[in-house]
Protein backbone atom coordinates (compact mmCIF):
# COMPACT_ATOMS: atom_id res chain seq x y z
CA UNK A 1 0.00 0.00 0.00
CA UNK A 2 0.73 3.49 -1.04
CA UNK A 3 -0.76 5.79 1.23
CA UNK A 4 -0.12 4.28 4.86
CA UNK A 5 -3.41 4.64 7.19
CA UNK A 6 -3.33 7.05 9.68
CA UNK A 7 -2.71 5.47 12.97
CA UNK A 8 0.80 3.79 11.16
CA UNK A 9 2.61 7.36 10.91
CA UNK A 10 4.56 8.61 14.26
CA UNK A 11 6.28 11.52 15.22
CA UNK A 12 9.35 10.12 13.62
CA UNK A 13 7.63 10.25 10.34
CA UNK A 14 7.42 13.78 10.75
CA UNK A 15 9.95 16.23 8.32
CA UNK A 16 12.11 17.93 10.51
CA UNK A 17 11.20 21.28 10.09
CA UNK A 18 14.80 22.62 9.40
CA UNK A 19 14.12 20.64 6.31
CA UNK A 20 10.69 21.42 5.45
CA UNK A 21 11.15 25.15 5.60
CA UNK A 22 13.92 24.66 2.97
CA UNK A 23 12.81 22.49 0.86
CA UNK A 24 12.84 24.44 -1.93
CA UNK A 25 16.60 25.37 -1.63
CA UNK A 26 17.22 21.78 -1.42
CA UNK A 27 15.78 21.47 -4.20
CA UNK A 28 17.49 23.85 -6.09
CA UNK A 29 20.35 22.38 -4.84
CA UNK A 30 19.45 19.04 -6.08
CA UNK A 31 18.82 20.11 -9.75
CA UNK A 32 22.01 22.40 -9.37
CA UNK A 33 23.90 19.32 -8.51
CA UNK A 34 22.45 17.23 -11.22
CA UNK A 35 22.80 19.84 -14.20
CA UNK A 36 26.54 20.68 -12.71
CA UNK A 37 27.22 16.60 -13.10
CA UNK A 38 25.98 16.81 -16.33
CA UNK A 39 27.66 20.14 -17.62
CA UNK A 40 30.72 19.17 -15.71
CA UNK A 41 31.70 15.81 -17.73
CA UNK A 42 31.05 18.53 -21.44
CA UNK A 43 32.99 21.02 -19.43
CA UNK A 44 35.99 18.47 -18.46
CA UNK A 45 36.22 17.32 -22.24
CA UNK A 46 36.23 20.92 -23.32
CA UNK A 47 39.25 21.72 -21.03
CA UNK A 48 40.71 18.43 -22.35
CA UNK A 49 40.67 19.47 -25.77
CA UNK A 50 41.41 22.95 -25.17
CA UNK A 51 44.33 21.61 -23.15
CA UNK A 52 45.84 19.17 -26.32
CA UNK A 53 45.06 22.29 -28.31
CA UNK A 54 47.34 24.85 -26.28
CA UNK A 55 49.78 22.65 -25.38
CA UNK A 56 53.32 24.04 -26.00
CA UNK A 57 53.52 22.30 -29.41
CA UNK A 58 54.76 18.45 -29.26
CA UNK A 59 56.26 19.15 -33.16
CA UNK A 60 58.66 22.19 -33.32
CA UNK A 61 59.93 23.18 -36.85
CA UNK A 62 57.40 21.47 -38.92
CA UNK A 63 58.84 21.11 -42.50
CA UNK A 64 55.98 23.02 -45.21
CA UNK A 65 55.45 20.44 -47.51
CA UNK A 66 54.69 20.61 -51.59
CA UNK A 67 51.99 18.30 -51.35
CA UNK A 68 49.54 20.49 -49.13
CA UNK A 69 46.94 21.95 -50.71
CA UNK A 70 45.81 25.88 -50.59
CA UNK A 71 42.67 24.94 -49.69
CA UNK A 72 41.39 26.14 -46.10
CA UNK A 73 41.65 23.48 -43.19
CA UNK A 74 38.37 22.34 -41.51
CA UNK A 75 38.29 23.47 -37.88
CA UNK A 76 40.08 21.62 -35.46
CA UNK A 77 36.77 21.33 -33.44
CA UNK A 78 34.79 19.58 -36.21
CA UNK A 79 37.80 17.17 -37.39
CA UNK A 80 37.88 15.77 -33.26
CA UNK A 81 34.22 15.83 -32.87
CA UNK A 82 33.34 14.01 -36.01
CA UNK A 83 34.66 11.37 -36.89
CA UNK A 84 34.14 7.46 -38.07
CA UNK A 85 35.90 5.12 -35.24
CA UNK A 86 33.77 2.31 -34.96
CA UNK A 87 35.80 0.66 -31.96
CA UNK A 88 34.64 3.54 -29.67
CA UNK A 89 30.61 3.69 -31.34
CA UNK A 90 29.04 4.14 -34.40
CA UNK A 91 27.42 8.34 -34.13
CA UNK A 92 29.76 10.84 -35.15
CA UNK A 93 29.97 12.38 -31.73
CA UNK A 94 31.20 8.59 -30.19
CA UNK A 95 34.59 8.73 -30.67
CA UNK A 96 35.28 12.01 -29.11
CA UNK A 97 33.27 10.99 -26.13
CA UNK A 98 34.07 7.47 -25.44
CA UNK A 99 38.00 7.21 -27.47
CA UNK A 100 39.38 9.59 -24.21
CA UNK A 101 39.99 5.96 -22.48
CA UNK A 102 42.52 4.91 -25.39
CA UNK A 103 45.78 3.95 -23.73
CA UNK A 104 48.35 5.11 -26.52
CA UNK A 105 51.83 4.91 -24.11
CA UNK A 106 53.29 2.54 -24.28
CA UNK A 107 52.92 1.95 -28.20
CA UNK A 108 54.54 -0.94 -30.57
CA UNK A 109 54.45 -0.80 -34.02
CA UNK A 110 55.78 -4.14 -35.70
CA UNK A 111 56.96 -3.72 -39.07
CA UNK A 112 56.71 -7.59 -39.75
CA UNK A 113 56.24 -10.29 -43.37
CA UNK A 114 58.63 -10.58 -46.37
CA UNK A 115 61.07 -8.77 -44.76
CA UNK A 116 65.31 -9.26 -43.82
CA UNK A 117 64.85 -8.10 -40.29
CA UNK A 118 61.30 -7.38 -38.77
CA UNK A 119 61.36 -5.53 -35.79
CA UNK A 120 59.51 -3.32 -33.52
CA UNK A 121 59.56 0.52 -32.81
CA UNK A 122 58.39 2.40 -29.71
CA UNK A 123 56.41 5.47 -30.73
CA UNK A 124 59.52 7.41 -30.08
CA UNK A 125 61.86 5.66 -32.29
CA UNK A 126 59.26 5.20 -35.88
CA UNK A 127 58.42 9.01 -35.08
CA UNK A 128 62.17 10.07 -35.26
CA UNK A 129 63.01 8.50 -38.39
CA UNK A 130 63.01 11.47 -40.43
CA UNK A 131 62.18 15.21 -40.41
CA UNK A 132 58.20 15.54 -39.41
CA UNK A 133 56.01 17.42 -42.39
CA UNK A 134 52.88 19.21 -42.42
CA UNK A 135 50.71 17.85 -44.91
CA UNK A 136 46.78 19.89 -45.53
CA UNK A 137 45.51 17.09 -47.14
CA UNK A 138 41.96 16.75 -48.49
CA UNK A 139 40.13 13.82 -46.62
CA UNK A 140 37.06 11.88 -48.46
CA UNK A 141 34.83 9.83 -46.63
CA UNK A 142 32.84 7.14 -48.68
CA UNK A 143 29.42 8.81 -47.05
CA UNK A 144 29.87 11.90 -48.96
CA UNK A 145 31.73 14.47 -46.94
CA UNK A 146 35.01 15.70 -46.85
CA UNK A 147 37.47 17.51 -44.71
CA UNK A 148 40.78 19.36 -44.90
CA UNK A 149 43.29 18.65 -42.48
CA UNK A 150 46.32 19.71 -41.56
CA UNK A 151 48.19 16.30 -40.99
CA UNK A 152 51.98 15.54 -39.31
CA UNK A 153 54.27 13.01 -40.64
CA UNK A 154 56.63 11.36 -43.21
CA UNK A 155 56.26 9.37 -46.43
CA UNK A 156 55.79 6.07 -45.28
CA UNK A 157 58.34 5.36 -48.21
CA UNK A 158 60.67 6.47 -45.29
CA UNK A 159 60.06 3.77 -43.66
CA UNK A 160 59.87 1.22 -46.04
CA UNK A 161 63.44 2.16 -47.18
CA UNK A 162 64.29 1.44 -43.77
CA UNK A 163 64.32 -2.27 -44.63
CA UNK A 164 65.49 -4.69 -47.20
CA UNK A 165 62.00 -6.44 -48.06
CA UNK A 166 62.17 -9.89 -50.02
CA UNK A 167 60.58 -9.99 -53.75
CA UNK A 168 57.72 -11.44 -51.99
CA UNK A 169 56.75 -8.25 -50.61
CA UNK A 170 53.92 -7.22 -53.07
CA UNK A 171 51.33 -5.81 -50.72
CA UNK A 172 51.65 -3.56 -47.26
CA UNK A 173 48.82 -5.15 -44.77
CA UNK A 174 47.66 -3.05 -41.86
CA UNK A 175 46.43 -3.64 -38.20
CA UNK A 176 44.56 -1.56 -35.86
CA UNK A 177 44.73 -1.72 -31.93
CA UNK A 178 41.94 -3.58 -30.42
CA UNK A 179 41.34 -4.26 -26.98
CA UNK A 180 37.49 -4.94 -25.92
CA UNK A 181 38.27 -3.69 -22.56
CA UNK A 182 38.80 -0.72 -24.12
CA UNK A 183 36.27 -0.88 -26.64
CA UNK A 184 33.12 -1.89 -25.49
CA UNK A 185 31.17 0.05 -28.02
CA UNK A 186 32.82 -2.23 -31.01
CA UNK A 187 30.28 -4.95 -30.87
CA UNK A 188 27.28 -2.81 -32.12
CA UNK A 189 30.03 -1.62 -34.97
CA UNK A 190 28.80 -4.32 -37.58
CA UNK A 191 32.13 -5.06 -38.92
CA UNK A 192 34.83 -7.16 -37.14
CA UNK A 193 37.69 -6.38 -35.39
CA UNK A 194 40.90 -5.78 -35.10
CA UNK A 195 40.39 -3.15 -38.38
CA UNK A 196 42.81 -4.00 -40.73
CA UNK A 197 43.70 -2.12 -44.20
CA UNK A 198 46.03 -2.48 -47.13
CA UNK A 199 47.68 -1.18 -49.84
CA UNK A 200 50.01 -2.68 -53.01
CA UNK A 201 53.48 -1.66 -52.52
CA UNK A 202 53.77 1.06 -55.35
CA UNK A 203 50.51 2.64 -53.54
CA UNK A 204 52.76 2.30 -50.36
CA UNK A 205 55.71 3.64 -51.67
CA UNK A 206 54.07 6.84 -53.40
CA UNK A 207 54.96 10.11 -51.75
CA UNK A 208 51.42 11.30 -50.79
CA UNK A 209 51.13 7.91 -48.61
CA UNK A 210 51.45 9.46 -45.05
CA UNK A 211 52.75 8.12 -41.98
CA UNK A 212 50.72 10.21 -39.62
CA UNK A 213 51.59 11.41 -35.83
CA UNK A 214 49.61 14.30 -35.64
CA UNK A 215 47.61 17.00 -36.40
CA UNK A 216 47.13 20.84 -36.09
CA UNK A 217 50.58 21.43 -35.08
CA UNK A 218 49.86 18.87 -32.20
CA UNK A 219 49.98 14.99 -31.24
CA UNK A 220 46.41 13.37 -32.65
CA UNK A 221 43.45 13.28 -30.25
CA UNK A 222 42.25 9.76 -29.81
CA UNK A 223 39.35 9.56 -31.84
CA UNK A 224 41.26 10.21 -34.91
CA UNK A 225 43.85 7.73 -34.48
CA UNK A 226 46.01 8.40 -32.08
CA UNK A 227 49.16 7.97 -31.99
CA UNK A 228 49.90 6.35 -35.16
CA UNK A 229 47.70 6.26 -38.55
CA UNK A 230 47.88 6.20 -41.70
CA UNK A 231 46.33 9.06 -44.15
CA UNK A 232 45.61 7.91 -48.18
CA UNK A 233 44.43 11.33 -49.36
CA UNK A 234 43.25 9.89 -52.62
CA UNK A 235 41.52 7.24 -51.28
CA UNK A 236 38.26 7.04 -49.43
CA UNK A 237 38.33 7.46 -45.59
CA UNK A 238 37.98 4.01 -44.46
CA UNK A 239 41.66 2.66 -45.81
CA UNK A 240 43.30 5.37 -43.48
CA UNK A 241 44.05 2.89 -41.04
CA UNK A 242 43.69 4.66 -37.46
CA UNK A 243 46.11 3.52 -34.79
CA UNK A 244 48.61 1.14 -36.14
CA UNK A 245 50.29 -1.51 -34.69
CA UNK A 246 51.38 -3.80 -37.07
CA UNK A 247 52.87 -2.88 -40.42
CA UNK A 248 53.14 -6.36 -42.40
CA UNK A 249 54.81 -7.01 -46.29
CA UNK A 250 53.37 -9.93 -48.15
CA UNK A 251 52.94 -11.53 -51.09
CA UNK A 252 48.94 -11.35 -52.19
CA UNK A 253 46.20 -8.76 -51.32
CA UNK A 254 45.74 -8.53 -47.83
CA UNK A 255 41.65 -8.72 -46.53
CA UNK A 256 40.42 -5.49 -45.59
CA UNK A 257 37.48 -4.66 -43.03
CA UNK A 258 35.09 -3.04 -45.19
CA UNK A 259 35.31 -5.37 -47.90
CA UNK A 260 34.95 -8.45 -45.80
CA UNK A 261 31.56 -6.67 -44.60
CA UNK A 262 30.48 -6.17 -48.07
CA UNK A 263 32.67 -7.00 -50.67
CA UNK A 264 30.28 -5.52 -53.86
CA UNK A 265 30.01 -1.96 -51.46
CA UNK A 266 33.86 -1.66 -50.70
CA UNK A 267 36.74 -2.50 -52.48
CA UNK A 268 40.30 -2.88 -52.30
CA UNK A 269 41.57 0.07 -53.90
CA UNK A 270 38.56 2.13 -52.89
CA UNK A 271 40.23 5.56 -54.84
CA UNK A 272 38.12 8.59 -54.71
CA UNK A 273 36.40 8.37 -58.29
CA UNK A 274 32.92 10.02 -59.48
CA UNK A 275 32.10 8.06 -62.43
CA UNK A 276 32.11 4.60 -59.54
CA UNK A 277 28.99 4.69 -57.42
CA UNK A 278 28.50 2.96 -54.48
CA UNK A 279 25.75 0.47 -55.28
CA UNK A 280 23.64 2.17 -53.16
CA UNK A 281 24.68 5.39 -53.73
CA UNK A 282 26.02 7.76 -56.13
CA UNK A 283 29.62 9.28 -55.53
CA UNK A 284 29.08 11.83 -57.97
CA UNK A 285 30.02 14.87 -55.05
CA UNK A 286 29.91 15.64 -51.88
CA UNK A 287 29.74 18.04 -49.10
CA UNK A 288 32.77 19.90 -47.53
CA UNK A 289 31.60 20.36 -44.26
CA UNK A 290 30.86 23.53 -43.00
CA UNK A 291 29.15 23.85 -46.57
CA UNK A 292 25.33 23.36 -47.17
CA UNK A 293 24.94 22.92 -50.80
CA UNK A 294 27.61 19.90 -52.09
CA UNK A 295 30.29 19.85 -55.02
CA UNK A 296 31.53 17.92 -57.45
CA UNK A 297 34.11 14.91 -56.48
CA UNK A 298 37.15 14.92 -58.54
CA UNK A 299 38.77 12.08 -59.56
CA UNK A 300 41.41 10.61 -57.43
CA UNK A 301 40.42 13.38 -54.90
CA UNK A 302 41.90 15.88 -56.71
CA UNK A 303 45.49 13.69 -56.31
CA UNK A 304 45.58 12.50 -59.62
CA UNK A 305 48.82 14.05 -61.18
CA UNK A 306 50.77 12.21 -58.34
CA UNK A 307 48.61 8.85 -58.74
CA UNK A 308 46.36 8.32 -61.97
CA UNK A 309 49.61 6.49 -62.97
CA UNK A 310 49.78 3.98 -60.61
CA UNK A 311 46.10 2.64 -61.94
CA UNK A 312 47.14 3.04 -66.08
CA UNK A 313 45.46 0.27 -67.76
CA UNK A 314 43.76 -0.70 -64.86
CA UNK A 315 39.41 -0.84 -65.45
CA UNK A 316 38.95 1.35 -62.19
CA UNK A 317 35.22 0.16 -61.98
CA UNK A 318 36.25 -3.57 -61.61
CA UNK A 319 39.18 -2.71 -59.08
CA UNK A 320 36.72 -0.18 -57.28
CA UNK B 1 -13.92 12.39 -21.10
CA UNK B 2 -10.57 13.88 -21.84
CA UNK B 3 -10.22 12.17 -24.94
CA UNK B 4 -13.42 14.12 -26.87
CA UNK B 5 -12.21 17.72 -25.33
CA UNK B 6 -11.58 20.10 -28.54
CA UNK B 7 -8.44 21.29 -25.86
CA UNK B 8 -6.77 17.68 -25.79
CA UNK B 9 -6.67 17.64 -29.81
CA UNK B 10 -5.20 21.20 -29.97
CA UNK B 11 -2.99 20.14 -27.23
CA UNK B 12 -1.69 17.22 -28.86
CA UNK B 13 -1.43 19.11 -32.30
CA UNK B 14 0.44 21.69 -30.93
CA UNK B 15 2.61 18.82 -29.19
CA UNK B 16 3.37 17.08 -32.55
CA UNK B 17 4.62 20.49 -33.99
CA UNK B 18 7.48 20.88 -31.36
CA UNK B 19 9.65 18.47 -33.23
CA UNK B 20 9.60 20.97 -36.08
CA UNK B 21 9.94 23.79 -33.39
CA UNK B 22 12.89 22.57 -31.95
CA UNK B 23 14.46 21.97 -35.62
CA UNK B 24 13.75 25.89 -36.52
CA UNK B 25 14.76 26.97 -32.94
CA UNK B 26 18.47 24.50 -33.47
CA UNK B 27 18.88 25.93 -37.26
CA UNK B 28 18.63 29.78 -36.15
CA UNK B 29 20.90 28.92 -33.42
CA UNK B 30 23.30 27.13 -35.11
CA UNK B 31 22.92 24.50 -32.99
CA UNK B 32 22.69 21.25 -35.73
CA UNK B 33 25.62 19.84 -34.73
CA UNK B 34 29.36 19.43 -37.54
CA UNK B 35 26.82 18.63 -40.54
CA UNK B 36 23.93 20.46 -39.97
CA UNK B 37 22.14 19.28 -43.41
CA UNK B 38 22.57 15.42 -42.21
CA UNK B 39 20.96 16.26 -38.57
CA UNK B 40 18.29 18.22 -40.59
CA UNK B 41 17.86 14.72 -43.25
CA UNK B 42 18.02 12.37 -39.96
CA UNK B 43 15.95 14.41 -37.31
CA UNK B 44 12.82 15.39 -40.13
CA UNK B 45 13.39 10.70 -41.28
CA UNK B 46 13.26 10.02 -37.77
CA UNK B 47 9.61 12.24 -37.04
CA UNK B 48 8.21 10.98 -40.19
CA UNK B 49 8.57 7.25 -39.12
CA UNK B 50 7.64 7.86 -35.63
CA UNK B 51 4.73 9.79 -36.76
CA UNK B 52 3.55 6.45 -39.28
CA UNK B 53 4.51 4.07 -35.76
CA UNK B 54 1.50 6.57 -34.02
CA UNK B 55 -0.57 6.81 -37.12
CA UNK B 56 -0.98 2.78 -37.28
CA UNK B 57 -0.93 2.05 -33.80
CA UNK B 58 -4.66 4.16 -33.59
CA UNK B 59 -6.13 1.10 -34.50
CA UNK B 60 -5.09 -1.99 -32.78
CA UNK B 61 -5.13 0.77 -29.50
CA UNK B 62 -8.89 1.49 -30.52
CA UNK B 63 -9.83 -2.34 -30.39
CA UNK B 64 -7.48 -3.39 -27.33
CA UNK B 65 -8.58 -0.66 -24.92
CA UNK B 66 -11.55 -0.18 -26.15
CA UNK B 67 -11.29 3.75 -26.57
CA UNK B 68 -12.97 4.33 -29.94
CA UNK B 69 -12.22 8.37 -28.92
CA UNK B 70 -8.58 7.71 -30.66
CA UNK B 71 -10.21 7.58 -33.75
CA UNK B 72 -9.87 11.86 -33.94
CA UNK B 73 -5.61 11.59 -33.75
CA UNK B 74 -5.22 9.12 -36.69
CA UNK B 75 -5.84 11.37 -39.51
CA UNK B 76 -3.72 14.64 -37.61
CA UNK B 77 -1.00 12.36 -37.17
CA UNK B 78 -0.98 10.52 -40.79
CA UNK B 79 -1.12 14.38 -42.24
CA UNK B 80 2.33 14.96 -39.34
CA UNK B 81 3.77 11.88 -41.05
CA UNK B 82 3.12 13.81 -44.43
CA UNK B 83 4.83 17.17 -43.04
CA UNK B 84 7.94 15.99 -41.96
CA UNK B 85 8.23 14.01 -45.12
CA UNK B 86 7.85 17.15 -46.88
CA UNK B 87 10.73 18.64 -44.57
CA UNK B 88 12.80 15.66 -45.23
CA UNK B 89 12.12 16.05 -49.01
CA UNK B 90 12.97 19.60 -48.67
CA UNK B 91 16.66 19.28 -46.76
CA UNK B 92 17.46 16.81 -49.71
CA UNK B 93 16.44 18.90 -52.56
CA UNK B 94 17.62 21.71 -51.24
CA UNK B 95 20.98 21.11 -50.24
CA UNK B 96 21.92 18.07 -52.10
CA UNK B 97 19.92 18.92 -55.29
CA UNK B 98 20.12 22.83 -55.02
CA UNK B 99 16.51 22.81 -56.03
CA UNK B 100 17.03 21.36 -59.23
CA UNK B 101 14.45 18.92 -60.15
CA UNK B 102 16.70 17.62 -63.16
CA UNK B 103 18.74 15.90 -60.20
CA UNK B 104 16.77 14.62 -58.32
CA UNK B 105 15.20 12.72 -61.15
CA UNK B 106 18.48 11.67 -62.09
CA UNK B 107 19.25 10.87 -58.22
CA UNK B 108 15.91 8.85 -58.30
CA UNK B 109 17.00 7.04 -61.63
CA UNK B 110 20.96 5.78 -59.94
CA UNK B 111 20.51 5.81 -56.13
CA UNK B 112 18.32 2.50 -55.18
CA UNK B 113 17.80 4.28 -51.52
CA UNK B 114 16.49 7.31 -53.10
CA UNK B 115 14.52 5.39 -55.61
CA UNK B 116 12.93 3.64 -52.83
CA UNK B 117 12.50 6.84 -50.23
CA UNK B 118 10.82 8.69 -53.21
CA UNK B 119 8.86 5.51 -54.31
CA UNK B 120 7.65 6.05 -50.50
CA UNK B 121 6.59 10.11 -51.01
CA UNK B 122 4.94 9.66 -54.22
CA UNK B 123 2.85 6.68 -52.44
CA UNK B 124 1.76 8.81 -49.70
CA UNK B 125 0.63 12.11 -51.89
CA UNK B 126 -2.79 10.84 -52.85
CA UNK B 127 -3.53 9.94 -49.34
CA UNK B 128 -2.51 13.29 -47.75
CA UNK B 129 -4.52 14.86 -50.11
CA UNK B 130 -7.87 12.65 -50.20
CA UNK B 131 -7.38 12.76 -46.26
CA UNK B 132 -10.86 14.74 -45.53
CA UNK B 133 -14.46 13.47 -45.19
CA UNK B 134 -15.42 14.94 -48.46
CA UNK B 135 -13.14 12.37 -49.85
CA UNK B 136 -14.31 9.59 -47.85
CA UNK B 137 -17.60 10.62 -48.88
CA UNK B 138 -16.72 11.09 -52.76
CA UNK B 139 -15.07 7.20 -52.94
CA UNK B 140 -17.00 5.49 -50.68
CA UNK B 141 -15.75 3.72 -47.52
CA UNK B 142 -14.62 0.78 -49.13
CA UNK B 143 -12.60 2.43 -52.08
CA UNK B 144 -10.81 5.18 -49.53
CA UNK B 145 -10.02 2.32 -47.19
CA UNK B 146 -8.49 0.37 -50.04
CA UNK B 147 -6.27 3.65 -51.09
CA UNK B 148 -5.23 4.37 -47.34
CA UNK B 149 -3.83 0.99 -47.17
CA UNK B 150 -1.00 2.00 -49.33
CA UNK B 151 0.67 3.02 -46.18
CA UNK B 152 1.55 0.17 -45.09
CA UNK B 153 3.49 -0.26 -48.50
CA UNK B 154 4.88 3.32 -47.71
CA UNK B 155 6.24 2.09 -44.28
CA UNK B 156 8.14 -1.06 -45.43
CA UNK B 157 9.51 1.28 -48.07
CA UNK B 158 10.32 3.95 -45.64
CA UNK B 159 12.22 1.58 -43.64
CA UNK B 160 14.24 0.09 -46.41
CA UNK B 161 15.34 3.46 -47.41
CA UNK B 162 16.72 3.97 -44.05
CA UNK B 163 18.04 1.03 -43.91
CA UNK B 164 19.98 1.11 -46.91
CA UNK B 165 21.31 4.59 -46.07
CA UNK B 166 23.49 3.86 -43.67
CA UNK B 167 27.07 1.23 -43.76
CA UNK B 168 26.42 -1.29 -41.28
CA UNK B 169 24.76 0.36 -38.08
CA UNK B 170 21.59 -1.77 -38.57
CA UNK B 171 20.28 -1.34 -34.83
CA UNK B 172 17.73 2.00 -35.79
CA UNK B 173 16.48 0.62 -39.17
CA UNK B 174 16.15 -2.94 -37.85
CA UNK B 175 13.97 -1.71 -34.36
CA UNK B 176 11.93 0.35 -37.06
CA UNK B 177 11.40 -2.29 -38.86
CA UNK B 178 10.22 -4.62 -36.33
CA UNK B 179 8.02 -2.03 -35.06
CA UNK B 180 6.41 -1.99 -38.09
CA UNK B 181 6.28 -5.94 -38.74
CA UNK B 182 4.52 -5.61 -35.12
CA UNK B 183 1.78 -3.26 -36.16
CA UNK B 184 1.47 -4.99 -39.61
CA UNK B 185 0.70 -8.51 -37.98
CA UNK B 186 -1.61 -7.29 -35.13
CA UNK B 187 -3.50 -5.66 -38.33
CA UNK B 188 -3.50 -9.65 -40.19
CA UNK B 189 -4.15 -11.47 -37.23
CA UNK B 190 -7.16 -9.20 -36.57
CA UNK B 191 -8.75 -9.37 -40.42
CA UNK B 192 -8.34 -13.34 -40.11
CA UNK B 193 -10.17 -13.50 -36.60
CA UNK B 194 -13.04 -11.55 -38.52
CA UNK B 195 -13.61 -13.46 -41.19
CA UNK B 196 -16.52 -14.75 -41.89
CA UNK B 197 -16.62 -18.46 -40.15
CA UNK B 198 -17.97 -21.78 -42.56
CA UNK B 199 -21.43 -22.81 -40.94
CA UNK B 200 -21.47 -25.40 -38.61
CA UNK B 201 -21.73 -28.79 -39.11
CA UNK B 202 -24.02 -29.44 -36.80
CA UNK B 203 -26.36 -26.78 -38.12
CA UNK B 204 -29.78 -27.84 -39.71
CA UNK B 205 -29.64 -28.84 -43.44
CA UNK B 206 -30.92 -26.73 -45.75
Amino acid sequence: MLIRKESELTYADVTPRSVYINRRQLLYGVAAAGAAAALSNRIHRIVLLQNTVFAASSFPNLVKSPFSTTEKPSSFSDVSHYNNFYEFGTDKSDPARNAQKLKTSPWLVSVEGEVKKPRKFSLDEIIKLAPLEERIYRHRCVERWSIVVPWIGYSLSTLIKQFELTPKARYVAFQSYFDPGQMPEAKYGGIDFPYVEGLRIDEAMNPLTLLCFGMYGDVLPPQDGAPVRMVIPWKYGYKSIKSIVKIRFQETEPPTTWNRYAPNEYGFYSNVNPNVDHPRWSQARERRLGDILTKPTVIFNGYGDQVASLYSGMDLKKFH
Amino acid sequence: MILSSKWTKLAVFLLCLVPFLLLAVNSLTENLGINPVETLQHSTGDWTLRFLILTLCITPFRKLLRLAELIRFRRMFGLYVFFYLCLHFLTYLGPDQSFSLTGMWLDVAKRPFITVGFAAFVLLIPLAFTSTAWWIRRLGRKRWAQLHRLVYIAAILGVVHYDWSVKSEKTKPLTYGATFLILLLWRLFDSLKRRPRPASVFAPQA
